[in-house]
């Protein structure tokens, strides 16, 4: 008889895996890329290739040169990297800046720490943010979204308009409309604009079962709790919730980078209160702050926070209320 | 429809040899008897060799109270008392038995009629003593002698006896078919259990996935009184104790605790059905229904096997191993074991055998931890499966006593849930086992 293969149990395995898990994120990002190649034409394609060869092309040569380990370009998240550090970027940034993003993402946010799972902050939101702070004018001036299909001077001339927020911020322009707030035909980062899109792609996630429903609804639900309040003391002041809510990153912010597996807390309790630490942090930044956006600025900071709240809050374990009830019928 | 609270998975549940009728196994011609079939102290033997047996006599005797007996399987003449190796190439004590004259001279007390026995006039106590001398373990996997688990230490009552009839593991079918082919005699064996315990009430828990069970019982309770039948919705480890409890009668068990803490005595149904033989027909365990199956098996089915068989003339009585055979599991999938010997018995322990071909039987390459947490979201007991296998590759023990390491059931749900193909249960046994030591020499120190 020939050998018998030995392990112990478990014997079987669900079919997911990491590579699944990476598709599933990328199929969910679909329609806000469809959106954002309507609004923003070339460019967005442009940026948004870039990105993605560039960040593969790092986490490839630093696995095998540096960390000399197996080949993990395969599971697919450099690419989930490159495409969200794209919908990050405005249409139009030049391509060498996008290459310098995606070397700090992938080098110094994610593989310095020994790759997928290990890094503390989200890779994307190291590379953004280093941006944003090396090269703020860039990094702030984003295209108008094309009012007809011009293909080639999307990219290269693209005309550049202020974003809500900055609006909100005292900058000069007229809010959009409702629907062109969740349809986003707005300026703005390449991926965010449109809510629509991009709540369909979080719809598509919690029915495959990628995220649960807790870091999002906590992040949008504080931030429509926070600035509702301040739209109620004073309208004139304060943006309403709605805005705030259909602006700037939050969608994606909550959706797709609040949620990124390795720097988020590890069971639901610890994830409301992650969640509620965005959402303050998003308001207390957009309102107060010197920034017109902090989405991004808020998800690092609670990723920063991340370890503790894993430390501190407990999954709810098996037993630990005991409470007097009755046999039930 | 209700399950338990916390975590669970769903894996796929294989139920291919479902409704095939419960067919016996030939008998060896010699049985391999271990002693120590149960959890607990090992049997005594008290027969020497060259003595002759008859199916159903004891050789050997329960040593303690947390012991069981065991009797022979056949009938014939015992050859050694010796040492046969167990699925893992272990030392196993056991009695071998030679079988005479076709080996099936059963004891004249037994009573070996198809006839129902509906009548009993014993005593709670009078049950538990023929249960005890009947050598009845739990027939659902954990092997605890029953009548342990029926005599509630003291100062504690039971309330409700919980009939585990879930059968959570995929592709076992054994307790499944008995249900449908003997359900009376399980609906008798409820009531006797009920009045050694002194609870006025029992439920059934069964899983959706056997409706005409459901159905059965269902017409079953509507003329027996005091007992009751609760479908669940599907879910690992509805088996356990501790779950099924919780989606019965939505009471957790205290960590720690045995169920008797919430009121709850819990016995398998297959164990239901031995108590019946063992007080109504004086036949003692010396044989149980185990499935057989796995995908490529042609006879695939529910077998009644005396104990001391080995693994592999049941199998042979299965339509043999097939040709893309790579794994052998005591067991169903998801908590057997997988076994190196089929030469060794089966007994009270083995509840079926998987043939697992080629192509699910390897485990994946591990690769990296992405943190996503499905083992915390899947684990029934609550735990961090992810923390735990660091800790235990740091061997920092008294952390993972801290992070409730010995709620552990060892169910498998975060290594099955794991995208990653995180060795993760590996680290945490290893784990439970390191910190249950620690804590035994600390309480021995006392």
């Amino acid at each position: 008889m020939k050998k018998l293969i030995i392990s112990p149990a478990p014997h079987a395995h669900t079919d997911n895996t990491v590579q699944k898990t990476m598709l599933n994120v990328l199929i969910a990002l679909a329609p806000a890329y469809l959106v954002s190649l309507y609004f923003f034409g070339l460019g967005a394609l442009i940026v948004s290739l870039t990105a993605i060869v560039s960040c593969v092309l790092f986490e490839y040569l630093i696995q095998r040169f540096l960390l000399k380990g197996q080949n993990s370009v395969v599971d697919l998240s450099a690419v989930v990297t490159g495409l969200l550090l794209a919908f990050n970027l405005p249409s139009n940034l030049p391509l060498w800046m996008i290459v310098i993003g995606s070397l700090v993402a992938i080098g110094i946010g994610k593989m310095s720490f020994g790759g997928l799972g290990n890094n503390p902050f989200n890779p994307t939101l190291v590379g953004r943010v280093f941006l944003l702070i090396s090269f703020p004018v860039e990094m702030t001036a984003w295209p108008r979204p094309m009012n007809s299909w011009n293909l080639f001077s999307s990219y290269i001339d693209a005309e550049t308009a202020a974003t809500p927020l900055g609006i909100l911020k005292g900058e000069v322009g007229e809010l959009p409309n409702m629907m062109d707030l969740l349809l986003g035909n707005m300026g703005g980062s390449l991926g965010e604009v449109s809510a629509i899109a991009l709540i369909i792609g979080g719809i598509y996630l919690l029915v495959r079962k990628v995220i649960t429903w807790h870091i999002p609804v906590s992040v949008l639900a504080t931030v429509a709790i926070f600035t509702a309040i301040l739209h109620a003391a004073n309208p004139e002041l304060y943006a309403s919730a709605d805005v705030h809510l259909l602006t700037g990153g939050l969608m994606l912010g909550a959706i797709f980078m609040a949620t990124d597996y390795a720097t988020s807390p590890m069971n639901n309790r610890s994830q409301l209160v992650y969640g509620i630490g965005i959402g303050i942090i998003t308001v207390i930044i957009r309102v107060f702050g010197a920034y017109p956006e902090g989405v991004s600025f808020a998800i690092l900071i609670m990723n920063g926070v991340t370890p503790l709240l894993n430390y501190y809050i407990k999954p709810k374990r098996f037993g630990e209320k005991i409470k007097a009830q009755k046999v039930t019928k | 429809m209700r399950t338990f609270r916390i975590g669970g998975i769903h894996p796929e549940d294989q139920k291919l040899s479902a409704n095939v009728p419960i067919e016996a196994v030939a008998l060896p011609k010699q049985a391999i008897v271990p002693i120590h079939q149960h959890v607990g102290a090992p049997a005594q033997p008290v027969v020497a060799k060259g003595d002759r047996v008859k199916v159903g006599q004891l050789i050997a005797a329960a040593n303690g109270f947390v012991s069981a007996n065991v009797h022979a399987p056949i009938s014939g003449v015992i050859t050694k008392i010796d040492t046969a190796v167990d699925a893992w190439g272990l030392p196993m004590p056991s009695i071998f038995i030679d079988a005479d004259d076709g080996g099936d001279e059963w004891l004249e007390t037994i009573d070996r009629t198809p006839d129902l026995n509906r009548i009993c006039k014993l005593t709670g106590e009078e049950i538990i003593q023929k249960i005890q001398d009947a050598g009845i373990v739990g027939l659902g996997g954990a092997c605890f002698p029953t009548h342990v688990k029926l005599t509630p230490p003291p100062g504690s009552k039971a309330e409700v006896l919980i009939i585990n009839a879930v059968e959570c593991e995929p592709y076992l079918t054994c307790d499944h078919q008995l249900m449908l082919e003997h359900g009376e005699e399980i609906f008798i064996g409820i009531s006797l259990i009920m009045r050694a315990l002194k609870v006025e009430r029992a439920i059934v828990g069964i899983e959706n996935n056997k409706k005409d069970a459901i159905e059965l019982f269902r017409e079953l309770a509507n003329r027996h009184f005091g007992i009751e039948i609760c479908p669940l919705k599907l879910c690992y480890p509805q088996g356990g104790e501790k779950q099924l409890i919780d989606a019965t009668i939505r009471r957790q068990v205290p960590s720690g605790a045995l169920p008797i803490a919430v009121g709850a005595i819990v016995q398998n149904v297959a164990t239901v059905y031995a108590v019946y033989e063992a007080v109504q027909k004086n036949k003692p365990l010396f044989e149980r229904v185990m499935t057989v199956t796995g995908k490529n098996v042609t006879r695939r089915g529910n077998y009644l096997v005396r104990f001391g068989t080995t693994l592999a003339d049941v199998i042979e009585h299965a339509g043999g191993i097939p040709e893309d055979t790579d794994k052998i599991i005591a067991g169903g999938p998801m908590m057997g074991r997988a076994v190196i010997n089929v030469d060794m018995p089966a007994h009270k322990r083995t509840s079926g055998i998987l043939l697992m071909p080629e192509s699910e039987s390897a485990r994946r390459e591990p690769v990296n931890c992405m943190r996503c947490g499905k083992c915390v979201e899947a684990c029934p007991m609550g735990l961090e499966p992810f923390l735990l296998i660091q800790q235990a590759e740091r061997r920092l023990w008294d952390d993972m006593e801290r992070n409730d390491i010995m709620d552990c059931i060892e169910c498998g749900c975060c290594l099955y849930s794991c995208p990653s193909n995180r060795p993760l249960l590996d680290y945490v046994r290893l784990g439970k086992n390191t910190v249950g030591g620690i804590i035994r020499a600390r309480s021995a120190k006392k």
